[in-house]
């Protein structure tokens, strides 16, 4: 009897707290220019959330949310947007990853482009250190079998 | 005196090197190998902060004021926290990866003490 | 096995500790880690990318070729993990 209580308390804390997570972990990528954050950091803390709600729940429950294929897909979708930024910007005529020529096609001058240009791979670095937190997880975790309940 | 009073940083930092460096050779566990890995490798990055730091008045390298020309003796040095950010991606690289190759092993020889493993290798030979 | 492995870590924090009789003091401003690149990054960082954070100036933008790199290191990582540990749940135990 005592467990059972103490697991409504923990799932409804857990379910409760992780989309102020997320909230937070959007702040610390955006606020990267302005504070101390930045790509890593704030994709640090969204892979955070989902591991909360693995080890709150089943891992059965939490994989109706994001499944594995879309997770393995966010682990080159970040790669792709940073790459192809630079890749932008060696067709636009300068430099690979020169981001002051984006100012071509953004409605901004040529220093604030490269301070846009810095945002932009930021969210791809977010993205990719997310994915691959959640899936290093989930495989040393379940130990290779994506099915059975975390201990 | 003023040599310890001046260095005395790197020192504890030597400390906390040589100890993870033990743990990786002397302990027979793999886990416990592992732990001292992550050990030496935080030592190594907290060395590097160190380095950044500046005497005076020096803040954070977030820059205060706009106007003006900027001194860059208020402000710590940023390139030692830049190299470091890769360094810790690495750290957390290598220790996915080294727990990966842990769960293989002992899916196979059901056993993680080194001594063991290598009894079980050399009787099968 | 302990001893010696004992002897060999006080050997080598003895010499690594040797060597830290050249090194600058802590928190020396003429340091060659403090001279040569890094003034010219804090005093240029705001009125060329509009970044008041150094830091990720640096990183993202000065050296944004090594965080591509970098990023394709714990791209490379995830990928291994995959590879390694996932199977099907009705493959035979290896």
């Amino acid at each position: 009897m005592t467990r059972e209580f103490e697991n409504i308390i923990v799932q409804t804390v857990c379910r409760i707290l992780t989309p102020f997570l997320q909230v937070y972990a959007l702040y610390v990528i955006a606020h990267g220019h302005y504070s101390p954050g930045g790509g890593f950091q704030g994709g640090c803390i969204l892979g955070a959330s989902y591991i909360l709600m693995v080890i709150a729940y089943d891992i059965n429950a939490v994989k109706l949310r994001m499944s594995e294929k879309i997770n393995t897909l966010y682990c080159s979708v970040g790669v792709f947007i940073y790459a192809g930024i630079g890749l932008l910007c060696l067709i636009l005529g300068a430099n690979y990853l020169d981001y002051g020529i984006l100012h071509k096609i953004l409605p901004v001058d040529a220093v604030k482009a490269r301070a846009m240009g810095t945002f932009a791979i930021e969210i791809g670095v977010g993205i990719t250190v997310m994915a691959v937190m959640v899936s290093i997880f989930l495989n040393l975790a379940t130990d290779g079998t994506h099915d059975e309940g975390v201990v | 005196m003023e040599f310890v009073i001046g260095k005395y940083n790197y020192w504890i930092y030597i400390v906390l090197m040589m100890i993870g460096f033990y743990a990786m050779i002397a302990k027979r566990n793999l886990v416990k190998k592992l732990v001292g890995m992550n050990i030496f490798q935080t030592a190594i990055i907290l060395y590097f902060i160190s380095i950044a730091s500046k005497k005076g008045n020096a803040t954070i390298p977030i820059i205060q004021k706009t106007q003006g020309a900027i001194n860059p003796a208020d402000y710590m040095n940023p390139l030692p926290h830049v190299l470091m950010l890769t360094a810790i991606v690495v750290m957390v690289s290598t220790f996915g990866v080294a727990l990966a190759l842990i769960l293989m092993i002992y899916r196979k020889y059901k056993t993680l003490e080194e001594d063991e493993i290598l009894e079980i290798l050399r009787s099968q030979k | 096995m302990k001893f010696f492995a004992l002897v060999a870590v006080i050997l080598t924090g003895v010499a690594l500790i040797y060597t830290t009789i050249d090194m600058p003091d802590w928190g020396d401003p003429n340091s060659p880690a403090n001279s040569h690149v890094s003034p010219r990054y804090i005093e240029k960082s705001l009125e060329e990318t509009a970044t008041p954070n150094v830091v990720t100036a640096v990183l993202a933008d000065y050296r944004g070729y090594d965080t591509l790199g970098e990023t394709t290191v714990i791209f490379t990582a995830g990928i291994v993990c995959i590879l390694l540990l996932r199977r099907k749940k009705d493959d035979k135990g290896i």
